[in-house]
């Protein structure tokens, strides 16, 4: 019978059916960090049990790190208490852990794929919901929460209920100018922040073909915000070549062999989905947020939405949300105030964000009384930007470049809206009081409308300000 | 490892009205940077709840009439956002054992049916019902009955769902899985040996 990967994948690592008929499901891969796992330590300790499979558990620290001092102890007492706990879990269970020092430290969800950690075909999950990133391989990933957490370092098992799936299709052309960024902020504006509850999203479609790996990593990151708690899309030939020399990659004679395997689990032609959903690529324009959640979402030459105008069961949260971010009803987004200007995270933390940023950064200069600031998703992208320069390019432009982790994305380190500011942000979420400030804002865009944002002090339109294509009006 | 079998909760309610009500809403995250759970309870809902000198705002959750309530509604995809456990370990640590709300986020389901915490879907319009009574009466002990899917309270007996996957592994004592997953060792060690990846 044709299968969709998911399947395949689930088939391959499911254990038995439990009483409450939920899968116990092999999680061949896990991934910790700082924040979630020393209560799931904890609880393991208190029942008395061991981690079951330590070589199948990777650490990363990245939430709570600061991005400027770095040396330890931390300012902040109760971060020192995070790595110091993580450091003690890791060592006393024998798990990896790439420290501050390893030089391979940085956001789980750039290290795992960076490390060749992240493979097709394989079951993956972490105690942080953008772990969809991971199935921009091929792989079914999963966020967790902290009991599950103690499920698989007990057991490398957890129980779940099979998701349905969802095929994506995005064809056509995306006009110059428009990112993997716009693609996702895009679907979720289109089906919903509720939209893929019970769902697992397969993306696909030329565009998809021609994405690089980090460009699927975006898309399927922001999974999660459209409700779809995996996202995945399927191996081929960009996939294994990312993957060919990493240091967890398999190598010698394992590698061919893999990549036979890896390639098997691809969803067969005919498979039936749940349900497909099509996009037209062309349709796609640079989006930015304008609410508090992201399907809050519009294209740049757009207005902010009127009460009014809204559809009646969306009025209630539109008025919340225009009176939160202090937008005017219905006026243009572009040319509203912007106070800091941040490129990093999860989603837009990897060197292409940071490369095709500093193609339009030369020569630029941030706009007066901006504070930009450059985060690499990873020690590993810091070094690569650093020897080909691409830090001169931000520093030179008036850009602040940090050592790598979260950062202004959740901000539980340093780096912090303060009062309202408003933020032009590459990370994912624009939830209230999300970076750091009760009242603080934050509109959702591409790294290279975040430049743009820079540049300007205010929402522009990047295709205008760095003249990138032609000016496509949509 | 024996759990209790959830078949029912019983207490009073408080009705913390709005869609989409977010996990850094429930708690923020600058209360995450925390090693263990205890204590967190002291922060749920934190910054609708308190101003930034720390003096209290308008909220149902500062309002005396419900100090007691376990038992919260809510509106549509309660619990979105971050897969932070933080918040429904607030939620069931400041006392909460029930919700009632008209869609959850899909983590936080799952994440509060491990605590023990059922949540149950009702309609807007009981929703509604529900409120204006706990309104006019705060101390109305509510049934949220989990094995009939029913809401009791005064001389109500309203519908509700709970999805049936949690259903029964609330109320067959099964809402934590540790104890079944524990017990597949050599099933778990058989798939583990059929996958290249898994080798040491
Ligand atoms: S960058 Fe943001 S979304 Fe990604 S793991 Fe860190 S805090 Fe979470």
């Amino acid at each position: 019978m044709s299968q969709s990967l998911f399947g395949k994948v689930w088939d391959a690592h499911a254990v038995k059916t439990l009483s409450n008929g939920q899968t116990q499901l092999l999680i061949g891969t896990h991934l910790i960090h700082e924040v979630t796992s020393p209560q799931a330590f904890g609880m393991l300790r208190d029942l008395n049990l061991k981690v079951a499979y330590p070589h199948r558990t990777f650490a990363t620290v990245d939430h709570i790190v600061p991005t400027d001092q770095r040396q330890e102890p931390f300012a902040d007492p109760l971060a020192d208490a995070m790595i110091r706990e993580l450091r003690r879990n890791c060592e006393e269970t024998g798990v990896t852990f790439f420290d501050l020092p390893s030089g391979k430290q940085g956001i789980v969800h750039v290290v795992g794929p960076e490390q060749g950690i992240t493979q097709p075909g394989t079951t993956i999950a972490c105690g942080d919901s953008h772990t969809s990133t991971h199935g921009a391989f091929g792989a079914i990933a999963f966020g967790i929460g902290t009991t599950q957490i103690r499920d698989l370092l007990a057991t490398q098992t957890m129980a779940l209920a099979k998701l349905k799936v969802r095929r994506i299709n995005v064809n056509g052309e995306l006009h110059p100018g428009v990112y993997a960024k716009d693609v996702i902020l895009h679907i979720i504006q289109k089906l919903g922040v509720k939209g893929g509850t019970g769902f697992a999203y397969e993306y696909g479609g030329s565009v998809f073909d021609n994405f690089s790996m980090e460009e699927r990593m975006t898309v399927c990151n922001m999974s999660i915000e459209g409700g779809a708690r995996v996202g995945y899309v399927n191996p081929d030939e960009k996939t294994f070549e990312y993957l060919k020399g990493r240091p967890y990659s398999p190598s010698g004679d394992e590698w061919d062999a893999a990549v036979k395997r890896w390639r098997s689990f691809a969803s067969d032609p005919d498979c039936e989905y749940d349900d497909v959903v099509e996009f037209d690529g062309a349709n796609i324009a640079p989006t930015v947020t304008w609410g508090i959640n992201p399907e809050q979402a519009i294209s740049v030459v757009e207005s902010v939405p009127t009460v009014e105008g809204s559809a009646e069961k969306e009025k209630a949260l539109v008025a919340e949300a225009l009176e939160y971010m202090k937008l005017p009803a219905g006026a243009p987004i572009k040319g509203t105030k912007v106070d800091i200007c941040f490129i990093g995270s999860c989603t837009n933390g990897r060197l292409s964000d940071f490369e095709e940023v500093a193609k339009y950064l030369e020569g630029q200069k941030v706009a007066e009384g901006i504070k930009a600031i450059a985060v690499p998703g990873s020690q590993v992208v810091d070094l690569i930007c650093r020897e080909k320069g691409l830090h001169t390019v931000f520093e030179n432009a008036g850009f602040e470049w940090r050592g790598a982790g979260c950062s202004m994305c959740l901000a539980m380190n340093p780096d912090k809206l303060i009062g309202d500011q408003l933020s032009a942000s590459s990370s994912n979420r624009n939830f209230k009081g999300r970076q750091g400030s009760p009242t603080g804002r934050t509109v959702l865009m591409s790294p290279v409308m975040v430049a743009a944002a820079a540049i300007k002090g205010e929402i522009a339109d990047a295709r205008e300000v760095f003249g990138v294509g032609e000016l496509a009006n949509v | 490892m024996a759990l209790e079998k959830i078949t029912q909760v019983r207490g009073k309610g408080v009705y913390v009205a709005g869609n989409e009500i977010d996990t850094d809403r429930i708690i923020p995250a600058r209360f995450m940077k925390c090693v263990t759970f205890n204590g967190l309870g002291e922060y749920l809902f934190y910054d609708v709840r308190k101003n930034e000198d720390g003096s209290d705002k308008e909220h149902p959750l500062n309002d005396s009439r419900f100090s007691d309530a376990t038992i919260l509604l809510s509106g549509e995809n309660f619990g979105c956002g971050s897969s932070r456990e933080h918040a429904p370990q607030a939620l069931y640590r400041y006392g909460f054992r029930g919700i009632v709300a008209e869609s959850y986020a899909e983590i936080f389901f799952g994440n509060c049916t491990t605590l023990g915490i059922p949540c149950f879907c009702a309609t807007k319009e009981d929703i509604r019902t529900m409120a204006a009574a706990i309104e006019a009466d705060p101390s109305l002990e509510i049934t949220l009955d989990v094995e009939n899917e029913r809401i009791r309270f005064g001389d109500q007996n309203l519908t509700a769902v709970v999805r049936e996957s949690a259903r029964m592994a609330l109320s067959g004592g099964k809402w934590d899985m540790i104890g079944e997953l524990a017990e597949g060792e050599s099933e778990i060690a058989k798939v583990v040996a059929g996958l290249p990846y898994m080798a040491p």
